[in-house]
């Protein structure tokens, strides 16, 4: 049997596991064990040694985020962790699963993760559509407040941590680092300019430490097994297992815990059942709207970030969308631009103006209106959406389905211009 | 008027950050949950609370998709309409459940009872096509079952 130390201890029924359930399953040892015998800086490198990279999207190296935090007796207070509990990123639905079915792992994650860079507050932005894990996160919290594991003086220790929840208003930029700031502060989610950047003015411009949930997650077991033991878990050597998914006409949609590095071609035929019955593979985005589609030739890649970069995509959020021989690439392309237009917060030319004209122009393809000198128009908004043009990385995001479906479909845009029409309407 | 319930819920919403102004999107989510939506006048009594000015709060509650500045029916339904969803049948159900609410395209329908919005990714997407009535999520909708589903809504 596979080692799945995130979804290895849920439940079958579907329920969470309460305070003592998690407990009995080897629950908060990991933060008794840090809390008596490791400091800050052990925990910090432990997590560095680990290789944990953030399961947010971008993949930063999770101990060198918290390294950029100022510690010691001069350190600026209160400092902040944050929970990126966002999950906007249209295809992904891997968070969830980890709030729903097991929210004292993500308390304990965020306990330890806190005590590594001496946070005093901690929060977890947590999307509004996610009802259940509200409800299950807020009982879990005041379950390990009951228990003495949140608040003054933890398992009578030096160290207080206060956590509290925070339901987002609902927008994508609130999931972008810098704008979820913002959101928390009460203010619109657009983006602040690094530097300085959050480690070191945050929120309320205090040292503030943002990761995902997945992220969170894996701490409790990078310390209780041990940096090596952890890394060892993947099958690249990259540290840890990760959480793929896999959404469209597939056979079995879902989520498998599996470990980091696993092939695009096992997740796909293996867990998710290869396709549907009548219908044909014709590409993936490998994680999340904002990644590069990824087409046959390379479904023996590994599942990891730096075997994806190697192949002109990234990791994203793990969780692919399979695209299939009934659905028109091109209008898949056009729904995804949508999402990036309708979700840009406005601050930058080639993002708030230039994804209208992006998404307009696929329309016009859809409705056969398209002509061949407009590839040429799409393909220049790729190059401006790209990294560096502009404050955050919504617009880059934007770009990549939109230039590597240029590149893989061209033949089928082509056939819009030629028929004038979409051949699969 | 903030209701006295009201008052007090988001009273204890500040208590959670170190300024007020942090609580301003949980206030206008308080209010939203007692009267449906956040209306000018609910506008006016917050930001004097919440130490912000009536346009300030108007700049955040127009930036977060899930404050609504225009009055709801009785119950709000979200179809999810991004990519999964969008390739196993978002447009078909979106239509049927504007057919069965008696709804357009982000509208209400005549009797009040129903409003009917297209909505972002609800993080559902192994179940896709998904829609939320109220909060509750409603997983693999077949287009022809929207009717009856929404007929549970009085
Ligand atoms: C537009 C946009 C939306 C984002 N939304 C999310 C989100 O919902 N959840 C998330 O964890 N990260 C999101 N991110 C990535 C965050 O900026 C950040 O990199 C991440 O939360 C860091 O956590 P990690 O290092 O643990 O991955 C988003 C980024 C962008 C540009
Ligand atoms: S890239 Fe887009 S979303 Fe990001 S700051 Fe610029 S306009 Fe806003
Ligand atoms: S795309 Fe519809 S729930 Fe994710």
């Amino acid at each position: 049997m596979t080692d799945r130390p995130l979804t290895g201890r849920m439940r079958e029924d579907g329920a969470a596991l309460d305070l003592r359930a998690y407990e009995r399953a080897g629950g908060y040892a990991a933060l008794r064990d840090a809390l008596r015998r490791l400091a800050p800086a052990e925990v910090q490198k432990r997590v560095k040694d680990s290789g944990l990279r953030g399961r947010g999207g971008a993949g930063f190296p999770t101990g060198q985020k918290w390294s950029f935090v100022p510690m010691g007796a001069d350190a600026p207070h209160p400092k902040y962790l944050v929970v990126n509990a966002d999950e906007m990123e249209p295809g992904t639905f891997k968070d969830r699963l980890l709030m729903e079915r097991d929210p004292h792992q993500l308390v304990e994650g965020v306990i330890l993760s806190a005590y590594a860079i001496e946070a005093d507050v901690a929060y977890i932005f947590l999307r509004w559509a996610y009802k259940l894990s509200e409800a299950r996160l807020a009982r879990a919290i005041a379950e390990a407040y009951d228990a003495g594991y949140l608040g003054r003086q933890i398992l009578g220790s030096g160290y207080s941590l206060e956590l509290r929840l925070h339901i987002s208003g609902g927008r994508y930029m609130a999931g972008e680092e810098t704008g979820l700031i913002n959101a928390l502060e009460g203010r619109r989610a657009n983006p602040r300019s690094k530097p300085p950047y959050p480690a070191v003015v945050g929120l309320w411009g205090r040292p503030t430490v943002v990761n995902n949930v997945e992220t969170i997650c894996n701490v409790p077991h990078v310390i209780g097994r041990g940096a090596e033991a952890y890394r060892k878990l993947s099958a690249t050597g990259e540290g840890g297992t990760k959480l793929y998914g896999a959404s469209g006409r597939v056979k079995r949609p879902g989520l498998w815990e599996l470990p980091l590095g696993t092939t695009i071609r096992e997740i796909l035929e293996e867990h998710a059942g290869g396709m549907r019955d009548g219908v044909r593979f014709r590409g993936l985005l490998p994680g999340g709207a904002s990644t590069d589609f990824l087409v046959d030739e390379h479904l023996d890649a590994p599942m990891d970030f730096e075997s994806l970069q190697k192949h002109g995509s990234r990791m994203g959020t793990g969780t692919m969308i399979v695209l299939d021989d009934r659905t028109c690439p091109v209008g898949m392309i056009r729904n995804l631009e949508e999402f990036f237009a309708q979700e840009s917060c406005g601050w930058c030319t080639p993002c708030w103006a230039g994804l209208h004209w992006v998404a307009d122009i696929l329309r016009d393809f859809e409705e056969g209106r398209g002509e061949m000198a407009d590839l040429d128009t799409l393909a220049a908004h790729a190059r401006l959406l790209a990294p560096g043009n502009t404050y955050c990385a919504l617009a880059p995001g934007a770009a990549e389905p939109l230039q590597s479906g240029l590149r893989h479909f061209r033949d089928d845009f082509e056939r819009h211009v030629r028929e004038h029409r979409c051949p699969w309407r | 008027m903030l209701s006295d319930e009201e008052r007090h819920e988001i009273e204890a919403e500040l208590t959670r950050y170190p300024t007020r102004r942090a609580a301003s999107i949980d206030a206008m989510r308080i209010v939203q949950r007692h009267r449906g939506w956040v209306s000018d006048e609910a506008l006016r009594d917050l930001a004097p609370l919440i130490q912000m000015t009536v346009d300030e709060l108007d700049g955040v509650a127009s930036f977060y998709n899930m404050i609504f500045r225009r009055a709801v029916g009785r119950h709000v339904i979200l179809v999810c309409n991004s990519v999964s969803c969008w390739m196993l049948g978002a447009g078909r159900l979106l239509d049927a459940a504007a057919a069965a609410a008696g709804a357009p395209q982000g509208g209400t329908s005549a009797d009040r009872r129903f409003t009917l919005l297209p909505i972002v990714c609800l993080g559902a997407c192994d179940h896709a096509p998904v829609l939320m009535v109220d909060g509750d999520l409603h997983h693999d909708v077949d287009p022809a079952d929207a009717a009856s589903l929404l007929a549970r809504y009085e």
